[in-house]
């Protein structure tokens, strides 16, 4: 480094400003594309294999006090209804990339919600759909994604990249099973797995920030060395004294008055444990904190540009360890989840690799909370799509469900998020000088 | 505010950046630091701000001693810097720049975002400075990104202000604007530190100048003194401060572009319908400042841009579409504008870094391998022909010194033989004597019949080595004129200005 003539360098120069002014639209086709085959694929689904008799489609549970009634639809009709839908839409597209104008967002969301309901309608032929069972199992799903998401969003926004937090739901996971099982409470359980996880973050710090190691490679290497400990503690220890160190206790559901009694939409959010109710609070408080706050403002000049935090006397790297710490918290509480709510109990790897599922989402999510967690909640729908059209008994194999929430993430991370900034600073070890 | 500097010290492993440097600043008093690049000025001034540590002496405010941790503290005691690579995060808006780090906050931590939008205003105002405090920094002129610099430091009530280097990204115009900013400052009172390798700044705005060569001060000068004077106690021996050229030996026109429009990949023209030819034996260069859409147009000529339309043509084989291993071996040859980034390889060898352009083929690789002693006898021959300064061809270019780097990238395109030369920003960060011989360079292959395309932002070399000069304003030509043109006329064409008498010479 040529410290003497240029000790600035470090940081981005600023972007030179648009030459002319002018700005044309880059129109790519990607999406035009993705719409056609999507639509293709699933007018050849209903060519190949017609299906004949009537789809139910429930929107409510038998305790709802507000009792929607089942809609029956004639399968074939309604799925090619909805491709029609579909292939209107591809064609609005085409029209906007011929006209040289980006697809909108509405348009593509339209299309998801078409093409999913129509393929749902002939995968469940014959068969009642449980749409509120679908989509509170989703949210279910989604909860330890969008913890591990949120602690991912706030490390990378400071300039840390946290590939750990499959770690830090895992070493969550495991603090909480333990503790919950011992205090016979699932709420020290829950602390414990804040401190957990922020443990996990402490060490990624220790290497990342303080001896500029690669931070892609100690992530990975905390994440190994995580499943490697609660392995052997599960087998050591865990095992042989299961009902003293392996019973943990769980939350219980907590339906909220009255909002819990709107119709679809309270089932699915607001009559759940209060892990949920906590993810709600944590997605608010992250985006308020990064976005209102001096510290927020603090945490993305460090991730953007460290040099230029360090000229107006910001500390750099004590305000990454601070923010990597918080966000180590916050993915460990979503390994809680694991087991004060999924089961009462502690599994070896019992994450599946959430973690880089969630990371995913970080990606896809643009480094936003708000876009991060609805990344997470695509993930989270697909992963419960797949386990209920296995319990309806549904036409498609089995196999090819279980490969649908990577198979989402793929595509979602590679193709479909179009051009995505990530702080600038992402990543890059600070060296005070 | 009075700064002393006394004995400052610093070394950076074996090297010494700062040699018992010592200085004074008045209040009321504009101070030019005056030395070439890596001469220790931008060192210096980080030990002031506190980013670095001296090793040896001490640092006075008002006769106080003080002892900086770091930056922080540096701007509590009154010191402001506007950064050569300003201090501004992009994404940010104004207002969000000026009050990061010095917050003022409402319940619970929250922003409070009218107080800074209003600081902004209320200076920008006493000063005329016309920035919005809701512009995002990333899309505000350079011109207007270094006020905003200004901003920052004023609003935290800086006594001492330093300015590094401040007129590097600057036109003409907007250097004339800022030397009458840096006069109502020390209106005010403020004492300033003047940092430049530019004579003529130092001579129109300094009060005292002080010259540092090698880390040492070498002497203190009057703003009467001539440039030749300064130019050599900067450099330390008489300069030539001017290039020894022919008249140019014409040829055909060679190298023809039509119509080239560059669009990047966020969708802004960066080049629109730019139009140009050069013949041989011809120095075309191009003037203007900095992000006008020099580096996307000698970028597209290479191959290396994506959204390009119109033709590029050399010896009437057009060069657009083509990879960019096929427009070298066309005869192109490129000194691209940051060494350090697209020249070379600094991990790798000055014998390495020599045959990059020709990894594909004989001399150097024959069935896949490479031929390792005429690559040797290659680079040996190089490095004594175009005076590299290093140990030998095994040191790795990353450790030598920016003009010894800058020469081995000349020496790797200028030994080819070459049907097109060109050059962006060929002297940028490079000593006065490695200036000196890298014009030449450029001079004798125009001489030997080759077109040559120079883009420089430092309107000296434009000066220097042009036959014609043509000047980009926001991606258009204003206007291809000679190369005697005054400097006057080029800087009011460099703010988009078409002088009246300049008639159908667009094309």
């Amino acid at each position: 480094m040529s410290a003497l003539t240029d000790p600035t360098s470090t940081g981005a120069s600023p972007a030179p400003a648009a030459t002319t002014g002018e700005v044309v639209t880059l129109v790519s086709r990607k999406t035009p594309v993705v719409l056609g085959v999507l639509t293709v694929g699933l007018a050849l689904i209903l060519l190949l294999q017609p299906e004949s008799g009537d789809t139910t489609l429930r929107l409510a549970r038998e305790t709802d006090i507000f009792q929607l009634p089942d809609l029956t639809l004639p399968t074939m009709p309604t799925a090619w209804a909805l491709t029609v839908v579909c292939a209107l839409l591809t064609g609005e597209s085409v029209r906007r990339y011929l006209a040289k104008k980006r697809t909108p967002m509405w348009l593509v969301s339209i299309f998801a919600v078409a093409w999913m309901t129509g393929f749902l309608v002939w995968a469940a032929v014959g068969e009642t759909l449980p749409v509120v069972g679908l989509l509170a199992g989703s949210l279910a799903l989604a909860v330890p994604l969008v913890f591990g998401a949120l602690g991912g969003v706030l490390g990378e926004r400071a300039g840390v990249v946290n590939i750990a937090i499959d770690g830090q739901l895992l070493f969550g996971a495991f603090a909480a099973a333990v503790v919950s099982s011992m205090t016979g409470s699932p709420w020290p359980g829950l602390l414990a797995a804040a401190v957990a996880g922020a443990l996990v973050a402490l060490v990624l710090g220790l290497f990342a920030i303080s001896y500029f190691v690669d931070q892609i490679i100690v992530g990975v290497v905390l994440n190994v060395l995580v499943i490697g400990i609660t392995s052997f503690m599960f087998s050591q220890v865990l095992a042989p004294n299961a009902a003293d160190l392996n019973t943990s206790a769980r939350f219980k559901v907590v339906p909220i008055p009255v909002l819990g009694d709107i119709p679809l939409i309270g089932p699915i959010l607001f009559r759940q444990t209060p892990v949920v109710y906590l993810l709600y609070i944590a997605v608010a408080v992250v985006t308020f904190a990064l976005y209102r706050t001096r510290w927020g403002l603090r945490v993305r000049a460090v991730g953007e540009h460290p040099m230029a935090a360090d000229t107006v006397g910001i500390k750099v790297n004590r305000t990454r360890y601070r923010t990597i710490l918080i966000a180590g918290a916050v993915a460990g509480l979503g390994g809680a989840f694991y087991t004060l709510v999924s089961v009462p109990q502690f599994n070896r790897e019992m994450t599946g690799g959430a973690g880089y599922i969630a990371l995913a989402a970080v990606i896809f999510g643009k480094w936003d909370p708000i876009r991060a967690t609805l990344a997470a909640l695509l993930f989270g729908f697909a992963s419960n799509l797949q386990g209920v059209l296995s319990v309806i008994g549904s036409n498609v194999p089995s196999q090819f469900m279980l490969m649908l929430p990577y198979v989402v993430t793929i595509f979602a991370v590679a193709g479909l998020v179009g051009r995505s900034r990530p702080p600038a600073a992402d990543g890059v070890p600070y060296r005070p000088q | 505010m009075k700064l002393e500097l006394r004995g400052i010290t610093k070394r950076f492993g074996s090297l010494v950046a700062n040699d018992r440097i010592s200085l004074t600043v008045e209040p009321g008093e504009i101070h030019a630091l005056l030395g070439e690049n890596g001469a220790g000025k931008s060192t210096l001034m980080n030990v002031l701000y506190g980013l670095y540590r001296a090793d040896e002496g001490e640092i006075l405010l008002d006769d106080e001693v003080q002892h900086f941790s770091g930056p922080g503290d540096a701007m509590a005691a009154g010191i402001g810097m506007v950064h050569q690579h300003f201090m501004l995060i992009p994404v940010f808006t104004v207002a969000e720049n000026v009050m990061l780090g010095n917050e003022s906050t409402g319940f619970a931590g929250t922003l409070d975002l009218d107080a800074a939008r209003a600081r902004v205003k209320e200076i920008s105002e006493r000063f005329g400075f016309h920035v919005d405090p809701d512009a995002l920094v990333e899309d505000l002129p350079v011109g207007v990104q270094q006020r905003v610099e200004i901003i920052k430091a004023l609003s935290r009530d800086a006594e001492l202000l330093v300015f590094d280097e401040p007129t590097a990204v600057l036109t003409p115009q907007e250097t004339d604007e800022l030397m009458e900013i840096m006069r109502q400052l020390r209106e005010a009172g403020k004492a300033i530190v003047f940092i430049t390798h530019k004579l003529r700044e130092v001579r129109a705005v300094a009060d005292k100048i002080t010259v540092i060569r090698l880390g040492k001060v070498v002497g203190e000068a009057e703003p009467t003194a001539s440039n030749a004077e300064l130019a050599a106690m900067m450099v330390g021996r008489p300069v030539e401060l001017v290039v020894h050229k022919g008249p140019p030996k014409l040829g055909e026109e060679v190298f023809v572009v039509k119509d080239l429009r560059v669009v990047n990949a966020t969708g802004h023209v960066q080049v629109d319908g730019i139009s140009f030819s050069i013949r041989a034996g011809e120095v075309l260069a191009v003037a203007g400042v900095q992000g006008n859409g020099q580096t996307e147009l000698t970028e597209a000529i290479l191959g290396l841009q994506d959204h390009v339309t119109g033709s590029v043509r050399l010896d009437g084989k057009e060069l657009l579409g083509r990879s960019v291993r096929q427009v070298l071996d066309a005869g192109v040859g490129f000194i691209p504008e940051d060494r350090q980034e697209d020249g070379l390889v600094g991990n790798m060898t000055i014998a390495e870094n020599l045959m990059l352009n020709r990894s594909f083929h004989l001399p150097f690789v024959r069935r896949g391998s490479l031929q390792i002693d005429k690559l040797r006898a290659f680079a040996q021959e190089k490095l004594q022909q175009y005076d590299v300064r290093a140990r030998d061809i095994d040191t790795a270019c990353g450790n030598l010194s920016g003009g010894n780097q800058q020469k081995v990238v000349v020496a790797r395109e200028l030994s080819r033989d070459l049907r097109l030369l060109v050059a962006a920003q060929p002297t940028r960060g490079v000593d006065v004597g490695s200036i000196e011989f890298i014009h030449k360079q450029v001079v004798a292959t125009r001489d030997s019949g080759v077109p040559v395309l120079v883009v420089s932002t430092e309107l000296d070399e434009v000066v220097a080595l042009a036959d014609r000069i043509m000047v980009l304003y926001r991606g258009r030509v204003v206007g291809i004129v000679p190369g005697d043109t005054p400097r006057e006329q080029l800087g009011l064409m460099m703010t988009g200005e078409r002088p009246k008498d300049l008639e159908g010479d667009v094309a």
